[in-house]
């Protein structure tokens, strides 16, 4: 028979197979992991005399076991949102600085410096804020407490270090590294001839960022700002070390208010009963599935403006 | 509208590279000037030159006068964005904004320049849209994306974007060169009609083109491998073509060489 002169060339086989094979066992690895888990969760959850989903406060290593994830599940979102705000405009800022703005020396070594803040382990993150950030933040909170108390988040009468503010400042200060070196490099990417297009109509530097430079780069912000979306949702220690871990669902930012899934799986695993133990792992799957919604939602965001995205192309 | 535009004695580097050395011409208002020459020679760089688009690039620099009118383009008071906004530029590959419409597309340089009620900025777009020779293909489709349309309608937006702010030069850098044989005609009419109002100043490696639309030709060439370009020669185009003052100029419209 005649060999085909379309056959399939030689090296495809084996490197199918393989890529195959890993995306197979990686599949299988996680199936295990959610399988281990859930069984690990469910007796805890049979034994839960409270709502799990609804109730607030959190005592599973009681005799009678009640638990719910309401309020951490509220602190998780809450914190991490309040983070993603002060950071990503900053980040944007940061990154344009380095892309379109610095001197090119100036500009590498930024980038250099970015790259290095956002490899530094968030214990430190963690350690700086409760050594620094929890006894200097008590001044501005009180000054924000007294002028800007008629904002609801900013009332309330007692005003601490270790407030939900702070703990979102560290958190914020902690994913604006990421998110800044993402954006950069998608802003370095920003075609040429575009920019080109926007400063020979006469656009200045911050208009010709506006009309070829930030449309373009808006999905990968928007990838970048999710990521660190979810680096402060399952961040631990930086905010086990700042949370004064009340289990209540309050937006008073500057009070004594504030936890977070996360941090109270790593406050309360050591000391925890069996229950205690699936209580905990049952809070992580909820903290799993959450992460997993915002990413949808991140992707859904993309999706829509992938038109444009098409388009530049 | 249109204004001449004098050069004098004017060098371009890129960083320690000498790009383009010792230019001197008179460019004529209301006229087509075609700038043809070997790749490499530094007909884009020159033209860049006449906008302050050539400093955009880091490390770029130029030396000598650009003068439009009685202008100095590199006196110490001018703002480049402003001199950009009387001298317009069309590039070799079709540019437009891809996340915005037709319509935003032709208004973008206006709505930098100033306010404009909606009505007024109707009308620019239209016209500029009907200068451009594009009006009856996206008259019905004003809000779709301009990336939607093909690569000759794309040029012709570019061109439309950049008149709608009314420049005294257009500047166009081998507009047809990715433009089939059509779409290439379409231009070369849109620019002999828009030589009434403006100065035009066109790069082409087509000879038969610079032929067609222009009536002065300058020949650039570079003085040896390594060394930067320089002017050959300039003068009106039916002269260049048929009657060369250099032998340079002769061997390389008879496709001797380059
Ligand atoms: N961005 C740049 N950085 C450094 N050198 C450049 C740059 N652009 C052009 N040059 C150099 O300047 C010289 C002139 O280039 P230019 O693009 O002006 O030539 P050209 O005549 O337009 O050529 P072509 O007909 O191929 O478009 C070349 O030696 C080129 O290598
Ligand atoms: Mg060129």
């Amino acid at each position: 028979m005649r060999r085909s002169a379309f056959r399939r060339s030689r090296g495809d086989g084996p490197f199918r197979f393989v890529s195959t094979g890993a995306g197979v066992i990686l599949l299988a690895v996680m199936a295990a992991i959610g399988v281990f888990l859930i069984i690990k969760a469910i007796p805890a959850l049979q034994a839960n005399t409270a709502h799990f989903l609804t109730e607030l406060t959190w005592s599973p290593n009681a005799t009678e076991p009640a638990f719910g994830i309401g309020s951490l599940a509220f602190g998780t979102v809450l914190s991490s949102f309040l983070a993603l705000i002060i950071a990503t405009p900053v980040a944007v800022g940061v990154a344009l600085f380095i892309s379109h703005y610095a001197p090119r020396r100036l500009a590498s070594l930024l980038g250099y410096v970015v790259d290095l803040l956002a490899a530094v382990p968030s214990v430190v993150y963690g350690l700086w804020g409760v050594t620094f950030l929890v006894p200097f933040m008590l001044g501005p909170s009180k000054f924000l407490n007294t002028y800007f108390g008629w904002i609801p988040i900013f009332g309330g009468d007692q005003v601490v270090g270790k407030s939900m503010l702070t703990a979102s400042l560290v958190l914020a200060i902690m994913i604006l590294p990421i998110i800044a070196a993402i954006s950069r490099e998608v802003f370095l990417q920003a075609p040429k001839i575009q920019e080109e297009a926007a400063l020979a109509l006469g656009a200045t530097r911050w208009e010709m960022i506006r009309m070829a430079v930030l449309p373009f780069g808006r999905p990968g912000v928007i990838s970048a700002a999710m990521l660190g979306l979810g680096r402060a949702m399952g961040e631990t220690i930086a905010v086990a070390l700042i949370f004064p871990a009340t289990f209540n669902i309050s937006f008073r930012i500057l009070s004594a208010n504030g936890n977070s899934i996360a941090a109270n799986i790593a406050n309360g695993f050591g000391e925890a009963t069996e229950v205690g133990r699936g209580a905990l792992i049952a809070s992580g799957l909820v903290l799993f599935v959450i992460t997993l919604l915002v990413n949808m939602a991140a992707r859904l965001v993309i999706a829509r403006r992938k038109e444009y995205a098409r388009a530049a192309a | 509208m249109a204004k001449q535009i004098e050069v004098s004695d004017l060098d371009a580097y890129y960083g320690s590279h000498k790009a383009i050395a010792g230019v001197t011409m008179t460019i004529e208002p209301r006229a087509v000037t075609a700038f043809i020459g070997p790749s490499g020679c530094g007909k884009s760089t020159f033209l860049r030159t006449l906008n302050r688009m050539h400093e955009v690039i880091p490390g770029a620099r130029v030396e000598g006068k650009v003068r439009l009118e009685d202008e100095d383009l590199y006196g110490p008071n001018v703002d480049p964005v402003s001199v950009r906004r009387t001298i317009g530029m069309v590039f070799q590959r079709p540019n437009p904004f891809p996340t915005m419409s037709i319509f935003d597309n032709v208004a973008a340089g206006l709505r930098l320049n100033g306010r404009f009620s909606r009505s007024e900025l109707n009308g620019i777009v239209e016209e500029s849209l009907k200068g451009a020779n594009l009006w009856n293909e996206v008259k019905d489709r004003l809000g779709k994306p301009g990336a939607g349309l093909s690569g000759g309608q794309q040029q012709r937006l570019c061109i439309a974007r950049a008149i709608a702010v009314r420049p005294q030069v257009l500047l166009m850098d081998e507009p047809c060169s990715a433009l089939d044989p059509i779409s290439t005609l379409a231009i070369e009419d849109l620019i002999s009609r828009l030589k009434l109002d403006y100065t035009i100043v066109i790069v082409t490696h087509n000879m038969q083109q610079a032929a067609r639309v222009s009536d002065k030709t300058a020949f650039f060439n570079l003085a040896a491998q390594g060394q930067p370009g320089m002017l050959v020669e300039m003068d009106e185009t039916s002269k260049i073509f048929t009657n060369p003052a250099k032998k340079a100029t002769e061997d390389y419209i008879t496709g001797r060489f380059g």
